[in-house]
């Protein structure tokens, strides 16, 4: 570009490392705190550089030392965090689209009131009904189930938008040349409209996925169970800085499995990523 | 809206709808109208009787200093966060917008992040500079600067923020690229040829025009400081020291599940829900003007 000295460039890729630096040594650091001994992290100022208790602080971790973290070994809570954002993020895709799907390309009484009904839930999250949905909860047997982790999240406006918006798109003359060929509404669905909303549903795959992952207020409201835990929550159970028995290299490696299959979804599903969020919030 | 071409069906769209609308209406519209309800009611000690008290709950609410005082809490954590995370992200996209090489590495590395729950964040940044093992809270001693996050409230404070901020910086650069992205190349040519320096055109033509991505991003992150952050507080402070980091939502939590003042929490809930609407609101208004911007 015009205007920019050599100099000026060398001084943005220098603020962009230190920027880096910022972001991702949080989690580099902790990823070296997961390869060192306990003793090595309890003595102040911890090496810059991992340790050789990698596969020592990972085996016990996944597959021993149960005892050790609230009786739940660190694949039970994997596997629950992973059933939680899979089906946080394949239900909600699910039953947006549907509804998407019905206001856009049909024409019934009520339309616009559902549209609307659905729109509100934007004003709703957890946080302003938070005690009187903990009820509903009780009263239907939903805490310490999966269906109760999941199930409640599922209803969103923002994808049931997204959707409606991006369907919106769509020329009539598509629904026509359909029709007249003789397909139903449902065929219309299957062999045309799902196609063209592939890369759609691959960002807000990216985007609902993490979501699910990183849910907080919600699993520490539904569950009781350690058993029924997502990592997040297990790990906020594990910390006590009050606590001499700590198993704090342990509480790094979950750390560390707690933040890597996110990190990674995001990373390899990039393009998507970005243009599930930039498109989605708009 | 031009009258678009639609199947006939007279029941399927409400089939369709059906799975939506019946996750809403039990999880959302009834446990938000107990709320309401709640908000108006006072239960006697014992659970037995409730009374219709009107907005007596609400006038209880807001005058205790306890409220007031986390209506301030919250109003500096939410302030400090987005200042925080706009500026740094606003720094380093513009950064990025100037390079030419190693744009994609740089991205790939700046959205971690956004991938780790808030909580997490919380325990990352608890972990660096907590008083007993933490690195950065050995070093900041050795300097003789007396550390204690857990025992000092501003301290606590600015932990929080730090990671609250720190979470929140992946989005805001990646919205502020995208936002540079569209800005003709024309324009900020046209300046360089006539003399403009990097930190004139900065000011005068690549900020004013990123200022409706700098507005949204206001909006959302205000947001994100308000409801997100719950995670955060109740991982690395649990609203410690003593009322420090008490943020509203921190509160309808520790009122309505650990106090168990299902009134006041109610009324909580209902002043949380106003302000999520005036919120949301803005955010709408907003975006059809950035329409009318195209």
């Amino acid at each position: 570009m015009i205007g920019l000295s050599r100099s000026s460039r060398y001084t943005a890729h220098a603020i962009l490392i230190i920027g880096i630096f910022i972001v991702a040594f949080p989690i580099y650091y902790t990823f070296v705190a997961s390869t060192h001994s306990l003793q090595t992290i309890l003595r102040p100022p911890l090496p810059l550089l991992p340790g050789d208790q990698f596969w020592e602080n990972y085996s016990t971790a996944l597959f021993g030392g149960i005892g050790r973290i609230g009786g739940v070994d660190v694949s039970t809570l994997l596997f629950n965090t992973t059933v939680v954002a899979l089906a946080i993020a394949i239900g909600k895709i699910f039953i947006s689209i549907l509804s998407a799907f019905a206001i856009v390309f049909f024409r019934f009484p009520g339309r616009m009131f559902f549209f609307w009904v659905i729109f509100i839930t934007l004003m709703l999250p957890v946080e302003v009904r938070i005690l009187p949905t903990y009820k509903v909860m009780v009263d239907l047997g939903l805490i310490d189930t999966y269906t109760g982790l999941t199930l409640p999240l599922m209803a969103s406006a923002t994808a049931t938008l997204l959707f409606r918006q991006f369907f919106l798109t769509i020329p009539g003359e598509l629904v026509e040349a359909a029709r007249v060929d003789g397909a139903g509404p449902w065929r219309f669905f299957k062999d045309i409209l799902l196609p063209l909303s592939k890369t759609n549903i691959a960002a807000l795959f990216v985007i609902l996925f993490i979501y699910g992952w990183t849910q907080y207020l919600w699993p520490l409201l539904v569950t009781n169970r350690n058993d029924m835990n997502t990592i997040v929550i297990a790990l906020r159970k594990m910390v006590s800085f009050a606590d001499a028995d700590t198993q704090w290299h342990l509480v790094m490696v979950t750390c560390v499995l707690a933040i890597l299959p996110p990190i990674l979804v995001v990373v390899l599903m990039q393009r998507w990523f970005v243009k599930g969020l930039v498109e989605t919030e708009k | 809206m031009s009258p678009r071409v639609v199947f006939p069906n007279k029941i399927l769209p409400y089939l369709l709808l059906a799975p939506q609308l019946a996750i809403t209406l039990v999880f959302f519209y009834w446990p938000a109208s107990q709320a309401l309800y709640q908000s108006v009611l006072r239960e006697d000690a014992f659970g037995l009787k409730t009374t219709f008290v009107g907005l007596a709950n609400f006038k209880k609410v807001l005058s205790q200093p306890s409220y007031i005082a986390s209506v301030q809490t919250t109003v500096i954590f939410s302030v400090a966060t987005a200042f925080i995370a706009i500026v740094l992200a606003l720094l380093l996209a513009v950064m990025a917008d100037k390079i030419i090489k190693g744009r994609g590495f740089y991205r790939t590395l700046m959205i971690w992040p956004y991938a780790v729950a808030p909580a997490i964040a919380g325990l990352l940044w608890l972990f660096m500079f907590n008083p007993t093992m933490g690195t950065f809270a050995y070093m900041l001693r050795a300097a003789g600067y007396p550390w204690d996050p857990l025992l000092n409230g501003p301290q606590a404070m600015s932990l929080v923020i730090a990671a609250a901020a720190w979470k929140q910086i992946s989005y805001n650069f990646l919205f502020f690229v995208a936002g540079l992205q569209a800005i003709p190349k024309t324009l900020i040519e046209a300046a360089a040829i006539d003399g403009a320096g990097e930190t004139k055109r900065f000011w005068t033509i690549i900020f004013p025009l990123l200022a409706p991505t700098t507005f949204f991003l206001l909006v959302i992150n205000t947001t994100y400081a308000f409801f997100d952050t719950f995670g955060i507080i109740h991982a690395v402070t649990g609203g410690g020291p003593g009322k420090w980091t008490e943020t509203l939502v921190y509160k309808v939590y520790n009122d309505g599940f650990v106090n168990l003042n299902f009134g006041d929490s109610a009324a909580q809930s209902v002043i949380l829900m106003v302000i999520v609407i005036a919120l949301t609101a803005f955010q709408f208004r907003y975006v059809e003007k950035k329409v009318h911007y195209g």
